[in-house]
């Protein structure tokens, strides 16, 4: 009988899996027991979260057995050229609706930041706003004070950074290092495996996971700063709100990033990955590199002008 | 084309029988020339086929006026006009255009059917054809935008106004602030549905301005470079009188500035236009274009009103009085979400009778309705009403629906407590 | 090894499995296609019947059987789900039992993603409709729920909302990708690009909307939530933010939003009218042109639905005009599928019907589209019915028609029975004049002023309201026969020729009817007569 791998005359479709179906029942759990969290706390009822926590389990476990299902059939060498070009594809796009996702973020703060805050501080086009609703209002960026201080209360000050000269003592300077390098630690245990360099993939990879756990405790010490320090918080208006909705998100990714990286040092100590079939690494390689760019925008953006 | 603005004609004055704009000043008759009113009356002895057929005739590029209520109306400014023909204009390039397109689908269709025994020619491309058919495009679409930024830039030619009015929308009702030069309030007062709701519930016959009659309706001079700076308290808005081709949102904390000129005098009337909650389809807007004298006469008067309510807080009433100024209050401004017999609709919005607040400390009672309750529809009233209004709401709140408290609200009361905030 | 290889081997050529899990396992894309029609269907139902309430509301002036704040749920929810849970899903339906077979592929590319994209669809509605019985009541701020009466204002069923658009965000963009791979790596050889029918390519510029637009609604919603829950002032001027800015995020995807669900009608209507024309289709290399170029243009013409919320005057001028391009490619469409009919050997089968109304009656909602383009004019049209009828022209006899007449056109092919064309032909006539008797007053009561999402009106309108009330319950009860129809055919129709209509080119055609589990095991021979050239 014809093995669809060798024999290119011959079509592949996998087989079907009992997965899907309870990944969006996992998903859909999770975020019903999130809902209802949410709105207890509002409410200020006492709350549970079972239902999430099942929820999240539930989608683990299934996502667990169905990557492993997948490594498996590769390894069995099922999946033929066309099949894994397939994954290329997927994961690419899959990347740009990510990009595009950080987009939505990134163009509230450039709202914000030319349109909004200018108008309200009686500049501009509807500069009428500032001077007939807002008249004690100074537009600046970063804002720290906001135009209705009792309902946002102001931060004591931003993360904006000091110029040039102050970037050696400052923090998310260092973090755009380390994530800069990371990048290419994890270039490197790319190559490696290519290479069939075991060592230099084990080597590179841990270097390049180590990384992001550094990054992720910079960064969580950046927010204990901000919260108990500056007193810049989720409810400090515009400033605070783009500040940590753009950090946070990439946080998130960072976190995610990572993870996945770990999932591939685990592989790669476990003998996974050929010179010549790595698409796993590979894929996590790309998602790194992308969370990497994000955070080089942030930077600028966001810390620096 | 006809600028007739209404379909029939000799038309009598409109007098206003028991319409809620009657209180504002005698003299209204001679000038009551409105739209909404002349389409309810065809409306009232329906005029149903003439309306279908001109609607057939209207879209088949056929005359423009046939009756207002088939088409944009030409309205009273500059503006209004220049917009209905710009319409007017677009309207008939569509039709033509349609005549065209679905004329040669149509033949097609008709001649070169496969049981007339046509058959299939094989041609699938023509260059020369193709680039014709989309230069000729292009070309009536830039015949149509020239005319149309013509228009647009005349709207946003603002500045040297006669005057400025401050549109605030609330949910749900309009706020007018008349200002100074430089912007300071002269004369404020809230505008709100005045149609019954018997009406609204089909308990009694509607009246030919149902949902378009308000209690005090926005009163300008005839001519006058009018400026209105449109804001909101809440939620999202929109400020739109038909006839005078205007649509502006009202969006919270920010200002958005547009004018008109209304060349004359009548009383015109719009709605809301953005979906703004549960009465959303209940805030209507009226506006009275006078003459200048009788203008400053109706300002005169009002200003003079506006200060003696004013003056009021620093009165106090018998128990009664507060309990008669109370309900007029409450059924004016808390009855859309509290319900007039206080039952409210829970959970959004709560029950007056036996409520917490409203039977317990009443310095609670003052601050919710002083100050609102942020995140929530209740609004802060102390914006809204002065200080007697505020005293008698409060006191009725606290003695009906069963509410039974033992304490006496004064105006007073109010004016303490809101000078230890 | 050989035991998986074995096991997928069966299951390769076997038949589908037995039972409920069938349908919950499946990675067949003509078993997921399935599911996604009977899905969009029975939702199609549920939305229409929150549009038989707002029409019966609306049959009178007064409040006859529903009080304002449930009027606006049943506004909001009929949008959503009409949108979300009807149009889009059949779409996807569509493409998944079409482009596999369309270009020679064996299956979609990522069979296991595309169960996943489906299987989330039904929590996702089962949440959306829950919250309308939540205490409080669902969300009712409109279908583009604008803040800030979506998020201070909002009632607590607002966060299930979120959620649920969440959810139907991730599937399409799975959806989506999937159907990107599929279409660039799974080509038989000698399927070029240039090739493809059609409806591939629609949806394959389609697929690219999707994954541009959704993730930026998703972060939207995102920035609802914050402000809900954590404070936040995206949407707030007291905290440096502006509701406005609401309005110009979800724009940028509500506009591309609209085409996403035009786009792949268009790509039916290009099918079936050379077949029943038996023409080639005129134009087929300007024809993916244009839907480039309109797919392009949807990103800069967003702001043409906020004209009213006060944008300096160049920002309104450079969204009238950009807005007034689309009409361009469109017109080529339009005018191409005109000069395939013309000289063409025409029948009038129901498919042909459907696509012809498409036709005409998309252009008529194209024109006032385009006349609402035009800045100073959408001053007095905005927010009146009068954009509630262009919408319903293109949306009900364009995207739903199109979905029809495509059922109509592949459902030999699906289930191997012919439907009864003379129900077929009472069908489109039901429906066609029932969807003008709808909406066609709705452009005089918008152009006399009444404003939409109101649960009451004022007498002028009295007329034209009772008038599309009753169209609307001609055409909501000619959709049952809709289903009766479509029932018949599958129970006991009479059994269809693998070619199905004399005038049918492409691959699906050349495969038995019912194309068998797996369409195509071995990549198939791509000949000319079956692909454009
Ligand atoms: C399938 C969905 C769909 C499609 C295809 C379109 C197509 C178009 N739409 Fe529409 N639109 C909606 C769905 C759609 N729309 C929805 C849902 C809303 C309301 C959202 C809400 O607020 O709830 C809306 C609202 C809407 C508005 C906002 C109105 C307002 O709220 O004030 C505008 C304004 O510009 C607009 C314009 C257009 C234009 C110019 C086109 C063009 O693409 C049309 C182009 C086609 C033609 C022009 C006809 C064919 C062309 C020819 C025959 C060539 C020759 C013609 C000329 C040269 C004129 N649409
Ligand atoms: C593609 C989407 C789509 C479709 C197909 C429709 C279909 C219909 N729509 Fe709607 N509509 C929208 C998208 C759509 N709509 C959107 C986006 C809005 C804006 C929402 C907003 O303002 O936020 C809107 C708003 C809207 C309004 C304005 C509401 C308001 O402003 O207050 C109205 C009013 O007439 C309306 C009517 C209809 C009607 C009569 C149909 C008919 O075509 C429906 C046909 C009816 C049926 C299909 C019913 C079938 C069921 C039965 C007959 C019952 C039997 C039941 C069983 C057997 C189980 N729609
Ligand atoms: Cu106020 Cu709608
Ligand atoms: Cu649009």
């Amino acid at each position: 009988m014809a093995n669809a791998a060798e024999d290119k005359s011959i079509y592949y479709v996998p087989e079907r899996g009992w997965y899907p179906v309870f990944v969006a029942l996992g998903v859909a759990m999770l975020l019903v027991g999130l809902g209802n969290w949410l709105n207890d706390i509002k409410a200020g009822q006492d709350t549970t979260h079972v239902l999430s926590w099942l929820g999240f389990i539930v989608l683990s476990v299934v996502l667990f057995s169905w990557f492993n299902k997948v490594i498996q059939e590769n390894h069995a060498g099922i999946p033929n050229a066309q099949v894994k070009r397939s994954f290329v594809w997927g994961m690419s796009w899959f990347i740009f609706s990510e990009v595009m996702f950080f987009a939505a973020f990134f163009g509230a703060l450039f709202y914000a930041r030319t349109l909004s805050v200018s108008w309200i501080g009686g500049e501009g086009d509807k500069g009428i706003t500032g001077e007939y609703l807002w008249p004690d209002f100074k537009p600046e960026w970063p804002v720290v004070n906001n135009p209705d201080p009792t309902v946002f209360k102001n931060p004591g000050e931003s993360m904006a950074s000091q110029g040039i000269s102050t970037w050696l003592s400052y923090l998310p300077f260092w973090n755009t290092v380390i994530l800069l390098t990371s990048s290419v630690t994890v270039h490197f245990a790319h190559t490696g495996v290519k290479n069939n360099n075991r060592a230099a993939l084990k080597g590179w990879l841990s270097l390049t996971v180590l990384l992001g756990v550094l990054f992720l405790l910079v960064q969580g010490y950046e927010y204990y700063h901000a919260y108990e320090e500056l007193g810049l918080t989720l409810n400090s208006g515009i400033y605070g709100s783009t500040f940590f909705i753009l950090t946070g998100f990439h946080g998130f990714h960072v976190t995610l990033g990572t993870f996945i990286l770990l999932m591939q040092l685990i592989r790669a100590f476990r003998g996974h990955f050929k010179a010549d079939d790595q698409f796993g690494l590979e894929a996590a390689s790309w998602y790194w590199h992308f969370v990497d760019v994000v955070w080089v925008c942030l930077f600028f953006f966001v810390y620096v002008l | 084309m006809a600028r007739k603005r209404c379909g029939h004609v000799p038309r009598t004055l409109v007098t206003f029988h028991g319409d809620a704009v009657a209180p504002q000043t005698s003299t209204v008759a001679p000038y009551g020339f409105d739209t909404a009113d002349c389409e309810a009356k065809e409306n009232v002895n329906g005029k149903f086929l003439t309306r279908v057929i001109g609607g057939a005739a209207l879209t088949t590029a056929g005359l423009a006026s046939v009756a207002d209520e088939l088409n944009m109306p030409v309205g009273v400014t500059q503006i209004s006009a220049s917009v209905y023909d710009l319409h007017m204009l677009i309207l008939y390039i569509c039709c033509v255009i349609g005549v065209v397109v679905f004329g040669a689908m149509g033949y097609s269709m008709y001649a070169h059917r496969k049981s007339v025994g046509a058959k299939a020619a094989q041609f699938h491309e023509n260059t020369r054809l193709e680039i014709v058919w989309t230069i000729v495009p292009s070309i009536i679409l830039i015949a149509m935008a020239v005319p149309a930024t013509r228009v647009l830039v005349d709207m946003y030619d603002t500045g040297d106004e006669d005057m400025t009015v401050e549109v605030r929308g609330y949910q749900w009702k309009w706020q007018y602030k008349y200002l100074d030069d430089n912007l300071g309030s002269t004369l404020s007062f809230f505008s709100a549905l005045a149609t019954p709701q018997d009406e609204i519930h089909n308990r009694s016959v509607k009246g030919e301005h149902y949902l378009l009659e308000v209690d005090n309706p926005l009163v300008v001079p005839l001519g006058k470079k009018v400026k209105l700076l449109v804001t909101a308290n809440d939620v999202l808005h929109a400020w739109w009188v038909p006839d005078f081709g205007i649509k502006r949102d009202a969006i919270p904390g920010i200002v958005n500035d547009i004018w008109f000129i209304a060349d004359k005098a009548g009383i015109y009337r719009g709605q809301c236009t953005e979906l703004c909650g549960k009465d959303h389809g209940f805030m209507p807007i009226v506006v009275r274009v006078l003459p200048q004298d009788e203008y400053d006469a109706w300002y005169s008067a009002q200003s003079t009103a506006f200060a003696e309510r004013e003056a009021m807080a620093s009165q106090t009433f018998a128990a009664d009085e507060l309990m008669a100024m109370g309900e007029q209050v409450y059924n004016k401004t808390c009855a859309t979400c509290h319900q007039a017999n206080g039952q409210g609709i829970p959970p959004v919005f709560p029950a007056i009778a036996g409520s917490a607040i409203a039977t317990g400390p009443r310095d609670a009672h003052i601050s919710i309705v002083y100050a609102g309750k942020p995140g929530t529809a209740m609004q802060a009233f102390g914006t809204q009403l002065n200080a007697a209004e505020l005293a008698a709401v409060i006191h009725y709140q606290r003695h009906a629906f069963g509410n039974s408290t033992d304490d006496v609200t004064q105006p007073v009361d109010i004016l303490n407590w809101s000078a230890a905030q | 090894m050989s035991a998986v290889l074995e096991a997928h081997h069966d299951d390769h050529h076997h038949g589908p499995a037995k039972g409920i899990t069938r349908w919950l396992f499946t990675t067949n894309h003509k078993d997921i296609g399935t599911l996604y029609l009977w899905f969009s269907f029975t939702v199609f139902l549920i939305g229409g019947m929150m549009a038989l309430v707002i029409r019966a509301e609306l049959f009178q002036p007064g409040l006859q059987f529903v009080q304002p704040e449930f009027f606006n749920q049943m506004t909001t929810n009929h949008g959503l789900i009409m949108v979300f849970g009807a149009i889009m899903p059949a779409m996807v339906g569509l493409a998944n039992w079409l482009v596999p077979m369309m270009i020679g592929a064996p299956d979609m590319a990522l069979p296991r993603l595309n169960n996943l994209s489906f299987w989330i669809l039904p929590f996702a509605a089962m949440i959306l409709v829950s919250t309308l019985f939540m205490e409080g009541g669902g969300p009712n701020f409109g279908w583009t729920f604008y803040a800030p009466l979506s998020t201070t204002f909002a009632p607590p069923s607002t966060t299930y909302f979120i959620f649920a658009i969440h959810l139907l965000g991730a599937s399409s963009i799975m959806g989506s990708i999937n159907i990107i791979a599929t279409i660039l790596n799974m080509r038989a050889p000698g399927m070029t690009l240039m090739k493809m029918p059609l409806f591939v390519w629609t949806w394959l510029i389609t697929a690219y909307l999707l994954l541009a637009v959704m993730p930026v609604l998703a972060g939207a919603v995102t920035m609802m939530l914050f402000d809900i829950h954590f404070h936040t002032a995206f949407f707030n001027a007291a905290g440096g933010g502006d509701p406005v800015m609401f309005q110009h995020i979800f724009w940028f995807f509500g506009h591309p939003e609209v085409y996403i669900m035009i786009l792949p009608a268009f790509g039916v209507v290009s099918q079936i009218i050379p077949t029943f024309s038996r023409k080639p289709l005129f134009g087929y290399d300007s024809m993916v042109y244009a839907v480039a170029s309109i797919a392009f243009l949807s990103f800069i013409v967003w702001a043409h639905h906020m004209f009213t919320v006060g944008m300096p005057l160049a920002g309104q001028l450079f969204f009238m005009y950009t807005t007034m391009l689309i009409a361009i490619p469109t017109g080529v469409k339009v005018f191409n599928w005109i000069s395939t009919m013309w000289r063409g050997s025409m029948t009038f089968e129901t498919p042909m019907l459907f696509s012809i109304a498409f036709v005409i009656l998309f252009t008529i909602g194209g024109f006032s589209g385009l006349m609402l383009a035009i800045t100073p004019a959408d001053f007095q049209y905005h927010d009146t019915y009068f954009v509630v009828a262009h919408f319903h022209y293109v949306l009900v006899p364009g995207a739903l028609f199109g979905i029809i007449a495509a059922v109509y056109y592949w459902l030999p092919k699906w289930c191997g029975r012919m439907y009864d064309e003379n129900l077929g032909k009472l069908h489109f006539w039901l429906s066609f004049i029932g969807v003008n008797v709808t909406f066609f007053p709705q452009h005089f009561s918008g152009l006399a002023g009444m404003p939409r999402r109101i649960p009451d009106y004022s007498l002028q309108f009295a007329d034209f309201n009772m008038l599309s009330s009753v169209g609307a319950f001609i055409f909501g009860f000619s959709q049952i026969l809709f289903l009766f129809i479509v029932i018949k055919a599958i129970k006991g129709g009479q059994p269809a020729t693998d070619r199905v209509w004399d005038g049918a080119h492409g691959l699906e055609w050349t495969v038995p009817s019912p194309a068998p589990y797996h369409t195509f095991t071995h990549p198939p021979k791509v000949t000319d007569a079956e692909a454009h050239s």
